[in-house]
Formats: C-alpha cells, structure tokens, sequence
C-alpha cells in the first residue's frame, strides 16, 4: 500500500534519514523500532508531508507521493497520531473531532465516524464539551486517536501511542490499535515498547541513526539477538 | 467646570475608543494566529480611510455603508499580502519580518502622498452635526454610530471565530501549529484567511473613523503605534483585551485632552502602557505565560 525507496531527509546540514526503504502491505501492521534520535519521527512526518525528504520516492497504491504538503497527503488516507498527542488545548472535545473531519475526504462521513469515534471511546462523549487542554493524558491519547479516525484514514502511523501513559491505559491504547487494524486499518507503529510493538507487528524494521538495519516478520526480530540485547535487555 | 463636561469628553472618548478596539482588534488577531506583527497595520487603515474619502467625494456613498466593501477590499490586500509577501518570510528571523513589513509600510504612506498629496482630507455627511441629548449629556450623534458599528463588526468576528468550521480551524491553529498540519488543515490558507480578517477589521475602523478624525497619510505610522499600545495594554492575543484596551485608551486620550492640552494626549496613552507593563506585564486580559 505504502512505499518508501531510498528517502534521505536533512534538518539544514544534519542527517535525519538515510537511504530508507520500507514497505507497508495493506491491513498489516508495521512496527518501527530504534532509539531516541534515531528518526523514527523524521520518518513519520516525512511521509505526511510535514517535511520535504532531499531524495527518495514515497509511493502511496503506486503514485508517489513525496514533497505534497501535509494537507494533500491526509486527503489521501495517510492519517497521524503524533507523538504528544498534540490536541488542541483552549479547543473542546468536540471541536477538536471536528477537525479531524475538516478533510474534504471526511466530510460528508463527518456524523457516521462521529458515531464511531465516541462508541469507541465513550468517555469523549462525556466530556465533548470540554477544553481538551482540561483532559487527562490517557483521553487526550484517546482524542488524539479519535481525531485521526475522523478524517476517515486509510493508513495511521501511531508515533509513540503509549508514551507517558498509566500501565492500564498503555494496554487500552494498544487494543484500540489491535481492534482497529481488525477492522481493515493499515497501520504503522513506532513504539518505546519494543516487545509489545514486535508481538503486533506482520513486518518490523529497526531504525539506527537515520538507516534501516535490520528487518523483518515481528517473531524473527524478537528472536534476533541484536534485537534483544539492544531494545529488549535480554 | 460642570461635571457634565467630564461625563460627555468620557463618552466621547469611549465611543471613539471602541473603534480604536477594532481597529487593535485587527492586529491582536493577526498576532496570535500568524505570529506575525503588522507593522503596517495603521498605514492599511489609511488606505481604508482614503478609500471612503474617494468613494464619498465621488458618488456621495456614507462610509458607514461602504464600510464592508471597503472591509471586503482590505481583506483582499491582506489575504494577498500574507500568502505572496509573508508566508516565504514566515520561517525567517523576527527582524526579516519586521523590516518586511516596514518596507511596505513606508511605500504605502508614500503612495498615498503620490495619489491623495499631503493635506488633511475628510467626509461631512448629512448628520456631522447631530446630536443626542439625554437629560443634561450631549452625545455626538456620529460618535454614536461609529462606535455601534464597531460593536457590530467586533461581534460578527467574535462569532465567527466561535461558531463557524474555518474560524474553530483558526484557532486550531493558534493552539497547536504542528497538531494542525498532523490532522491536515490548510495552514498557508487558514493563514493567509486570518490576515485577511484582520485587514478587514482595519479597514472597517478606518472607513467609521474617516467620520471621525481628517485623513492624512502620516497618519498611518501614528496608528501602527497606537494599535499596538492597544493591544498590548489589553492582553496580546486577547480579543476581548484589544477592544478593552482600545476604550481605555481613547477615555483617557479624550480625558487628558480637556483636563491637559489635546496634544498631550499621547503621553498619557504611553503613561498607561508603561503602568500595564510594570505591574501586569502580560496585559489586562493577557494570559501570565507559565
């Protein structure tokens, strides 16, 4: 569904991304697995056009996609939970769902996903008149997720889902994620936690200082034993 | 003298100081979205101002119903401005954006010296000399109107940003800069909109205050300066701050003007600005940064 061949991205002199390939099939789930600074985000927001990569194709079903500011690229289906969570604070529950649902894609769904989000998450609905700033983390990751799903994506890349949450809250997150990519969603996962992310993923890549070097189905990276002594502490 | 005289100057002042508001309302707005200050601001009130001059000069038309044309032309100007001239600036220093903008406010005060030359120019409707009177006060019927209509307009833009999809996208924006490119808004658009807004609160101040005060071109800086003493005595990014702001300023630049000289006026609007930023530096509405 997804392709990435050769991407290289600079932050003015500074390499963030090297020569990166990787490969998303449709209603798989991708884990992308490496350390701080590795560009594991360089990589996401690249691919949504938050940055311009200096070389490489992003081929999103065969048209590439590459250089299209972030606005195309979502109303394209290439949705984002980013790291932060990033809601809109002074915003209510509400209207920040809504704009999720500002894509022309969405809009005509905006009710139908609407009714979705908050079945999947009741606790939105409850505080849908709230300022999403007043939310605690765990609903701000819920709200964030939801305001993905309201653009009606495709594709979700799930930047560090689990990142400062409550244990009990970490394993809601990664059922949403689980129940989601059931129900025909594509997503790709960057995640701290390298065993919970390897045990979902189809096909996982581990990222070092901008390159791709290693890869593979989930189970074989858990039993790599570069995986183990570097992410795992085995 | 009889306390009438304070009451009426006060009211007087009030009512020219809700359209200062709106014309500082422009400038908070484009501040706390873009980020961007616009050193332009009184000069494209000016325009605005001279707009109303031609339009009322040539074909008798009331400022105060070409107000939203002329808010619907400065809204072009400043959509134009923001996506052609600002947006390549938008990731460069403060100071690039700073002589950016003063660079084009110096060729606007110059192009209206060019067409409109440098005498005071202004419009005298039918009702310049009205009047209310409500028990012992005399309140300037013009005055009256000018500050209505800066009500009217402060209103529809607070409405606006509350209750419609593209002003809720703006304040988005304002909110969280990258959350709103993660979930794809069009933040160049949505940018280049929210300085059009403020244009077109500029323009509408100055096509209501052209029925107040003469026009002349040099006019322009002094309201770039003004607006800005506005905005930051009510709060920077605050609107409700800016139109607070705006009435006390124009109280007491119409106080200080009877009880001192008119031309001590000014010294008394930069009296309150000093007194807001030593014991509430963040404004009288502003949020404290945390």
């Amino acid at each position: 569904m997804l392709k990435v061949e050769d991407l290289d991205v600079f932050y003015g002199d500074a390499r963030a991304l090297d020569g990166v390939s990787l490969d998303v099939p449709e209603g798989a789930i991708v884990a992308i697995v490496g350390a701080n600074g590795a560009g594991k985000t360089s990589l996401i927001r690249t691919i949504a056009g938050m940055h311009k990569p200096a070389r490489g194709r992003i081929a999103l079903r065969g048209a590439d996609i590459a250089g299209l500011p972030s606005f195309k690229v979502c109303n394209l289906g290439i949705g984002q939970v980013a790291e932060g969570r990033l809601v809109f604070p002074t915003l209510t529950v509400s209207e920040n769902l809504e704009m999720g649902a500002m894509l022309p894609r969405a809009r005509a769904l905006q009710k139908q996903n609407m009714d979705r989000v908050l079945a999947m998450f009741p606790v939105l609905a409850e505080r849908s008149g709230q300022a999403a700033g007043t939310l605690s983390g765990g609903e701000q990751q819920m709200l964030a997720i939801g305001r993905c799903l309201m653009g009606n994506p495709e594709l979700v890349m799930f930047d560090e889902p689990s990142l400062g949450l409550a244990p009990a809250v970490v394993q809601a997150v990664l059922q949403t994620i689980r129940d989601l990519n059931r129900d025909g969603l594509t997503c790709v996962l960057v995640e701290q936690n390298v065993a919970v992310s390897l045990k979902l993923a189809s096909r996982a890549y581990v990222l070092e200082n901008g390159r791709i070097t290693l890869s593979g189905s989930g189970a074989e990276l858990l039993a790599d034993d570069r995986v183990r002594k570097a992410y795992l502490g085995l | 003298m009889p306390a009438e005289i304070y009451l009426n100057v006060a009211i007087s002042g009030l009512l020219t100081g809700l359209v200062y508001g709106l014309m500082a309302l422009g400038l908070s707005v484009i501040f706390g979205v873009v980020r961007v200050v616009n050193f332009a601001h009184g000069e494209m009130m000016t325009i605005a101002m001279y707009l109303a001059v031609a339009l009322f000069a040539s074909f008798k038309l009331d400022p105060l119903l070409m107000l939203l044309p002329i808010a619907g032309v400065l809204f072009l100007l400043g959509y134009a401005m923001q996506n052609w001239l600002i947006t390549p600036f938008i990731n460069r220093p403060e100071h690039a954006q700073f002589m950016l903008l003063i660079a084009v406010a110096i060729i606007m005060v110059n192009g209206l010296l060019i067409v409109f030359g440098p005498d005071a120019q202004n419009v005298q409707t039918s009702y310049s000399f009205d009047s209310f009177a409500i028990g012992p006060l005399i309140i300037d019927a013009t005055k009256v109107y000018a500050g209505l209509a800066a009500i009217v307009v402060a209103a529809a833009l607070f409405a606006f940003f509350k209750f419609s999809l593209t002003g809720k996208a703006i304040r988005a924006c304002a909110d969280n800069y990258t959350g709103a490119l993660v979930v794809g808004l069009d933040v160049r658009r949505l940018y280049a909109l929210t300085f059009g807004l403020g244009a077109a609160c500029v323009g509408a101040a100055g096509a209501i205050l052209v029925l107040i005060i003469d026009v002349t071109p040099p006019l322009g800086p002094a309201f770039t300066l003004l607006a800005f003493i506005i905005v930051i005595v009510g709060g920077l990014g605050s609107m409700p701050g800016a139109l607070l702001g705006g009435v006390l300023i124009g109280v007491t630049e119409a106080l200080a003007g009877l009880l001192f000289t008119p031309s001590a006026k000014s010294m008394f609007a930069f009296a309150i600005l000093v007194l807001v930023l030593l014991f509430r530096p963040e404004g009288i509405m502003g949020k404290r940064a945390s």
